[in-house]
């Protein structure tokens, strides 16, 4: 089977090549039938970087956050975790298709928050936060709660471990869904506009909580977010992306206060006008 | 012809006992159903395309072909193949499995309707399949579709007088037996009716009510 993928020769790898701690997207093609939604995108974010990704909606921001999670798979190219391919894996000295197994060693570094929040509507709060350490890391009932019940302290939702999540505000639905995903420890957190699906007033108290997460721990965010300020606030280096590449990078005091892009200032001009 | 009132009471007792024999068999078939459907329906979305495009098309087999030709073939054409079951087991096979072809289209539209934000939630927070099925997505699929399938219990009940065909003791057997013996079928064949109206409604009345716990919210 393996010989017979085209893309398994095309992506053998030099020696070394990908072998980076962090994220690297290397020439990555994505398309949705005929629509381009990814050009031969080529970045890199380190461990422990704070990037945000910013651009008018379509232009590919969102999947990158997706492919990263496995929840698509690239049609050209290759991304790498921690100088694993998301694509391929050894077998012996070959190169095969990732299988679940392979893909699933590298998920349990990545954590995810999406936009319309995806609490399990069946379990109360706390079995939200249990479930996976309980049934992907094998902690004990007692364990899971007690990370749990830490973690619900933490974004300030200790009392509602036992409500059910239809109880909850769409701001405290998003607060158990940063907890969740903490829960499993991931080095790398994906952040999918999750503020773009709440009530203005509740936005604030989901920020804040990302706000102290980005002071108090190493880990990797890769952001995709209309909040200016808050890309400002956390993070190291903001990528402008429009129609599937990134047309301007740099730290957020160069991008938001001296854009030279036309393109950017176009963006950040119509963002800031909204507001 | 009058209507006798003592020979239907003197007939009650073995309707009642072939009404047993009825409710046995609908209510197995109907359990038989209810798992067969789901491993369909859990099949139907198997990664590989071989499985679940064979299972497909079994399931829509079951369905397009007559109970009692699938009845008369597990009970005379099985045995020819060195396979024999009792009436009442070849029976509550025959019902369950075709049931299990409606209810794993019952359960497919529950998983259907489950939002695609779920699955993704569940590979993002790296929950092996057998939890992404059994702690997150049947258990808000089901709900869903627990009055469909009720309705299905009480189609298989009406269905269950076809099990006269294969020598199952039900209740229109037993009316057809004292029938043929007293050469008197009016009150036999009537009170099966009655007695299948009553069972109907009683466990319409039933799902009703669990349609209400589980069926709305």
């Amino acid at each position: 089977m393996a010989t017979t993928d085209p893309a398994a020769d095309a992506v053998l790898p030099e020696d070394g090549a990908g072998e980076t701690d962090g994220i690297r997207f290397e020439g990555v093609v994505k398309r949705f039938g005929d629509n381009v939604v990814l050009r031969e995108l080529d970045f890199s974010v380190a461990p422990g970087e704070r990037v945000t990704l910013i651009g008018p909606s379509g232009s590919g921001k969102t999947t990158i956050l997706r492919l990263l999670m496995t929840l698509e798979k690239v049609d050209d190219g290759i991304i790498y975790v921690d100088g694993r391919s998301l694509s391929h894996m050894k077998r012996g000295d070959r190169l095969v298709p990732a299988d679940e197994r392979y893909l699933r060693g590298i998920r349990s570094d990545i954590g995810m928050v999406f936009q319309q929040f995806n609490l399990f509507p069946n379990m109360p709060v706390l079995r939200n936060v249990t479930e996976a350490p309980t049934h992907v890391l094998g902690l004990s009932k007692d364990e899971a709660n007690e990370r749990a019940r830490g973690l619900l302290d933490l974004v300030g939702l200790a009392d509602k471990a036992d409500s059910h999540p239809s109880r909850l505000s769409g701001g405290q639905q998003q607060r158990v869904a940063i907890a969740r995903a903490l829960a499993m420890q991931p080095k790398i957190l994906l952040l999918d506009e999750v503020t773009s699906a709440l009530d203005p007033e509740l936005v604030a108290g989901v920020l804040d909580v990302l706000r102290d997460i980005a002071n108090e721990t190493d880990i990797t965010m890769l952001c995709v977010t209309h909040e200016m300020g808050f890309a400002r606030d956390v993070s190291n280096r903001v990528l402008m992306f429009d129609e599937g590449q990134i047309v301007e990078e740099g730290t957020p005091e160069k991008i938001f206060s001296a854009p030279e892009n036309q393109r950017t200032q176009d963006f950040l001009h119509a963002v800031l006008d909204q507001r | 012809m009058i209507w006798d009132w003592h020979f239907a009471g003197k007939i009650l007792p073995d309707l009642l006992r072939g009404l047993v024999v009825t409710i046995e068999a609908t209510l197995l078939g109907y359990a038989v159903a209810l798992v067969l459907g789901l491993v369909w329906a859990i099949l139907r979305r198997s990664p590989s395309r071989i499985v679940s495009q064979v299972v497909r098309w079994v399931v829509e087999f079951i369905r397009s072909t007559p109970l009692l030709v699938q009845l008369f073939f597990l009970f005379f054409a099985l045995p020819s193949l060195g396979l024999t079951f009792s009436a009442l087991v070849t029976g509550v096979v025959g019902l369950g499995l075709h049931y299990s072809s409606y209810t794993s289209e019952v359960y497919r539209a529950g998983i259907a309707d489950v939002p695609v934000g779920q699955w993704e939630a569940a590979t993002a927070l790296n929950l092996p399949r057998r939890r992404v099925w059994f702690g997150v997505v049947l258990p808000q699929a089901v709900r869903k579709v627990i009055p469909t399938l009720g309705n299905y219990l009480i189609a298989m009940f009406k269905d269950s007088p076809l099990l006269l065909a294969i020598t199952v003791p039900e209740m229109l057997h037993s009316a057809y037996d004292v029938g043929a013996k007293s050469l008197r079928f009016l009150e036999p064949i009537t009170i099966v009716g009655v007695l299948f109206v009553i069972v109907s409604v009683l466990s319409s009345v039933l799902l009703r009510r669990l349609e209400f716990r589980y069926g709305n919210n």
